[in-house]
C-alpha cells in the first residue's frame, strides 16, 4: 500500500539523556549519556520507515520514547496531530492503543508461564472496551489465524513454539488493539534465514490489509531496503541521513552511510576481488562525550577543520532529493547490499 | 594411516598435505547426545576437507550441527553426554579420535585453534587481556613472564589494537565488542596454528566492525597460509571470503561445492531455498521466497530425506529413502535424489 495523507506520527527534536552518576549513597550526576539527541521525522499511514545504525546509536531508545516507555528529556511526539503527554493517564492510554511494539527476542519477550491466548489477549485487560470478556477468545483465535498460526493452539505455552512462531505470537499481540503504528525493534534478527522471509512477508501482508505504518529497526540492510519506503541512518543519537529507500541506497551522500553500505557483504561472489570497501577505523565514540561539531568526524576520511567547529544540519544537499547532515555531502555510488 | 602412538609434534608442519591427504579431513562423523527425552543425533555422517591456505565456509540452519562438528574437531565436547559412535577426523593424515587426551591437548591451540562466537564470555573477566594472551606462551612454550608479555603486546599490535602497550593491562570489560573479538583472535593465532576454526566470529557485531574483523582474518591467513573453517549463517560473508562451502541441514552435509558454483546454481533444494530467500533489489514490493515449515526436530527426524517435509521438489521416494551424498564433479556433491533436476531447473 502506498503511504498516504497527513502524517500519523510527528516527531520533533526528540532528546533522551540518561544521567551518568557517581557514588552509591550520595549520587551525583557527573554527565549524561546522549542516547537520542535531537531526532525529528514524520511517518504517514501505511508507510514503513527503516532505522539503521551501529549498536548503541540510540535505535531502541528512540523506539521506547515513541512507545512512551521512556520519558523524553525534551522534544515532542504527536500521534494523529495530538501531542502525547506522558504525564496524563487518559491521553497515554488512548495513545498506547494506537501504537504497539514487536520486540527483538522471541525467546525472552514472552512470559513463559502464560498461555498464548493470555499473552495475545493481555492488552484487552487494560483496554476492556476493545473486546468485552465474552468476545476475547474468538478475537484471539482470529488473531492467531491472521498471523498464520493454528487457532487451536490457543492454550499452548511459548516453549511449545519455534522462534519464528514465537515472533508471530508477538506480532499477533501487537495487532490486538488494532493500532495504526507498529514499532518493530529487530523483529527478525534472532531468526534463521529460512524463517526471516516468512515473518517479513507476514508484516508486509498485514500492512496492506490493515494500512499499518511501521518503524522498522534492523541491522540487516538488505532486509531494511526490502521493507522500507524511507530509511533513516542514525549515528551517535542523531539522524545523519534520511530519505526514500532508493535515495539512501543508490545515492548516499553522508560518508557514514557510504561506509555502512559498503561494509555490507554482497551475497554474490562474482567480482568480489574488485569490490570497493570503505573500512571505518576504530569504534564509535562514547555517547556520553560525543565529538564537537560533526559527531562522525573522528572516523571520517573527509573531515576538515569546519567539521570540528560547526555541526552540520540535516538538510537537502545538492545533487540529491533527501536530507543529509554533512558539510561536504556528495553522492558516491558505493557497491551496496543488493 | 591410523597410528594412535604418533607424536604429533613430529608431524610435518610446513607441508599443506601429505600426498593427496588434505590438511584436515572430517570423514563420516557421527555425534549423538544422550538426553532425558532420548538420543539426539546432532551430527549424522558429516564429511568435509580443508587444505592449507583455504577457507571452507560451513553454512546451515540453526541446530544443524555446525558447532558440534567444530567442537568434535577441537576435542572439546563433553563426553558424556556426547558420544562419537562413528567417523574419523584426520589431521595431516592422523585420526585425532584415536589419540590420547594428552596428545590432543598438544594439538589444541598449537595446531588447531578456535574462535568462539561470544567473545565476552570466552574471556576471563578477572584477568587482564595481556595476562590471558601471555598465558598461552607460558603454558605452551614455557616462556618467561617478561618474554610472554612482550609477545602479548606484539600480538595485540598484530590484530590492530591501538596503543597495545598501554592497553595490555586492561580487563576485558574495558574493551568494545569488536576489540574483544580481536583479543580472542590474538589468542587463537598466538601459537601459529595450521587450522583456525571461526564459529560465527562476527554474528554479534555491527557490519562496520564485521568488515574490520573479516579483513583482519583474511590478512592473517595470507601471512601464515592457515586453513580456515568459517561457520556462519550469513550468505553475504560467505560470498565474500569462502573458497568452498559445506551446507548443513539436520546434522548432515547436504551440499559441498566451490563458492562460485553454489551461488550460480544450487544443487540441493535447501541451498536453493536459502539463496532465494535473500531480499534482492528487484524483489522490492514482492513477496520474498520463504522456505515453508520448520527446521527438523533432532529427537524425531523425518524419515528418508530430512528436508522432505519442507521440500518443494519432493517425490515419493524422498519420504522413504535417505539420499546419499552424490558426487556431481570432483569438487561438488549433493545429498538429493534429484540433484540433476534441481541443477538444470527441471525439478518439481
Ligand atoms: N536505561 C539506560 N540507562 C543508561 N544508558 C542507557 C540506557 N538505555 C540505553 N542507554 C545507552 O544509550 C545508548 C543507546 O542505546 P540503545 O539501546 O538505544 O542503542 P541501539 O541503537 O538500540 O543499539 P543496539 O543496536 O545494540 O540494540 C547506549 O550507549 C546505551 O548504553
Ligand atoms: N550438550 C548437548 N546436549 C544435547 N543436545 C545438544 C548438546 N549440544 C548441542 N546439542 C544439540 O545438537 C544440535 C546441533 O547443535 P549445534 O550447536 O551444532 O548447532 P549449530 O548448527 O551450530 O546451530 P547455531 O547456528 O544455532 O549455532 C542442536 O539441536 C543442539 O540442541
Ligand atoms: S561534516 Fe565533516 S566530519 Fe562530518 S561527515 Fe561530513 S565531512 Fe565528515
Ligand atoms: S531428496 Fe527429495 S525431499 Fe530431499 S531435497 Fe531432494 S527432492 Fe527434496
Ligand atoms: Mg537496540
Ligand atoms: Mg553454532
Amino acid at each position: 500500500m502506498a503511504p498516504q495523507g497527513d502524517p500519523i506520527l510527528e516527531v520533533r527534536d526528540l532528546v533522551k539523556h540518561f544521567p551518568l552518576t557517581q557514588g552509591i549513597v550520595m549520587k551525583r550526576q557527573i554527565g549524561a549519556i546522549k542516547a537520542v539527541d535531537g531526532v525529528s521525522f514524520d511517518l504517514r499511514r501505511g508507510e514503513t520507515l527503516g532505522v539503521v545504525g551501529e549498536s548503541g546509536c540510540g535505535k531502541s531508545t528512540l523506539a521506547k520514547l515513541l512507545m512512551a516507555l521512556e520519558k523524553p528529556t525534551s522534544g515532542s511526539v504527536k500521534v494523529n496531530g495530538e501531542l502525547v503527554d506522558v504525564h496524563k493517564g487518559s491521553n497515554l492510554k488512548r495513545f498506547r492503543r494506537n501504537i504497539q511494539m514487536v520486540m527483538q527476542d522471541p525467546y525472552t519477550s514472552l512470559n513463559p508461564r502464560m498461555t498464548v491466548g493470555d499473552i495475545i489477549g493481555e492488552p484487552y485487560e487494560i483496554h476492556t472496551d476493545v473486546a468485552p470478556k465474552g468476545d476475547r477468545r474468538k478475537k484471539v483465535q482470529d488473531l492467531l489465524e491472521v498471523v498464520g498460526l493454528n487457532p487451536d493452539h490457543i492454550n499452548r505455552y511459548p516453549h511449545q513454539f519455534s522462534g519464528g512462531q514465537r515472533q508471530r505470537i508477538g506480532i499477533a499481540r501487537g495487532l490486538a488493539l488494532q493500532p495504526e503504528i507498529i514499532i518493530c525493534d529487530e523483529p527478525v534478527s534472532a531468526l534463521d534465514v529460512s524463517i526471516q522471509a516468512q515473518v517479513i512477508n507476514l508484516l508486509e501482508r498485514l500492512q496492506t490489509e490493515f494500512g499499518l505504518a511501521y518503524i522498522f529497526i534492523a541491522h540487516d540492510l538488505s532486509v531494511v531496503r526490502h521493507i522500507s519506503d524511507r530509511v533513516a541512518v542514525m549515528y551517535l543519537g542523531k539522524i545523519v541521513e534520511i530519505g526514500k529507500d532508493t535515495e539512501i541506497y543508490d545515492k548516499p551522500s553522508h560518508p557514514y552511510t557510504q561506509a555502512l553500505l559498503s561494509a555490507v557483504p554482497v551475497p554474490d561472489p562474482e567480482g568480489r576481488e574488485s569490490r570497493e570497501r570503505i573500512i571505518l577505523q576504530g569504534d564509535p565514540p562514547s555517547p556520553a562525550n560525543p565529538p564537537s561539531g560533526c559527531r562522525f568526524r573522528t572516523r571520517c576520511w573527509k573531515a576538515q577543520e569546519i567539521c570540528a567547529v560547526e555541526e552540520p544540519l540535516l538538510q537537502i544537499r545538492p545533487g540529491t532529493d533527501h536530507e543529509s547532515a554533512c558539510h561536504f555531502a556528495e553522492v558516491h555510488d558505493v557497491v551496496h547490499a543488493s | 594411516m591410523k597410528n594412535p602412538s604418533v607424536d604429533t609434534h613430529l608431524l610435518p608442519a610446513d607441508s599443506g598435505s601429505i600426498g593427496t591427504e588434505p590438511l584436515l579431513a572430517v570423514d563420516n562423523l557421527h555425534v549423538e547426545f544422550t538426553t532425558r527425552q532420548g538420543v539426539a543425533r546432532a551430527v549424522n555422517g558429516v564429511s568435509y576437507a580443508l587444505n592449507a591456505g583455504e577457507t571452507l565456509a560451513v553454512l546451515g540452519e540453526s541446530g544443524s550441527g555446525k558447532s558440534v562438528t567444530a567442537q568434535a574437531i577441537m576435542g572439546i565436547l563433553d563426553m558424556p553426554p556426547a558420544r562419537i559412535p562413528k567417523g574419523e577426523i584426520r589431521f595431516r593424515g592422523t585420526d585425532l579420535l584415536q589419540l590420547s587426551e594428552a596428545q590432543r591437548s598438544q594439538i589444541r591451540g598449537q595446531q588447531i585453534a578456535m574462535i568462539f562466537q561470544d567473545a565476552l564470555s570466552a574471556l576471563n573477566p578477572v584477568f587482564t587481556v595481556g595476562w590471558q594472551i601471555a598465558e598461552m606462551f607460558r603454558v605452551h612454550k614455557g616462556m618467561s613472564k617478561k618474554a610472554a608479555y612482550a609477545k602479548a603486546v606484539e600480538l595485540m599490535d598484530r590484530v590492530r589494537i591501538p596503543a597495545a602497550k598501554q592497553r595490555v593491562n586492561d580487563y576485558p570489560h574495558q574493551f568494545s565488542g569488536g576489540m574483544r573479538q580481536r583479543i580472542m583472535i590474538a589468542m587463537s593465532i598466538a601459537l601459529d596454528p595450521d587450522v583456525l576454526i571461526a564459529d560465527e566470529p562476527t554474528t554479534a557485531l555491527d557490519v562496520t566492525v564485521q568488515a574490520q574483523i573479516m579483513e583482519l582474518l583474511a590478512e592473517l591467513q595470507r601471512e601464515s597460509n592457515m586453513g580456515m573453517i568459517l561457520i556462519t549463517h550469513d550468505l553475504g560473508v560467505v560470498a565474500d571470503v569462502a573458497d568452498k562451502i559445506a551446507v548443513m541441514y539436520g546434522g548432515r552435509i547436504v551440499e559441498n561445492a566451490p563458492v562460485h558454483d553454489i551461488y550460480r546454481n544450487a544443487a540441493h533444494p535447501y541451498t536453493k531455498g536459502l539463496l532465494e530467500s535473500i531480499p534482492r533489489v528487484d524483489m522490492k514490493g514482492q513477496e520474498l521466497y520463504a522456505i515453508k515449515g520448520l527446521p527438523p526436530n533432532l529427537l524425531d527426524m523425518p524419515t528418508g530425506c530430512a528436508f522432505h517435509p519442507r521440500c518443494p521438489f519432493r517425490q515419493d521416494d524422498c519420504v522413504t529413502d535417505v539420499p546419499a551424498l552424490h558426487e556431481i564433479s570432483g569438487t561438488r556433491s549433493s545429498a538429493c535424489h534429484y540433484w540433476r533436476e534441481v541443477l538444470d531447473g527441471t525439478a518439481g
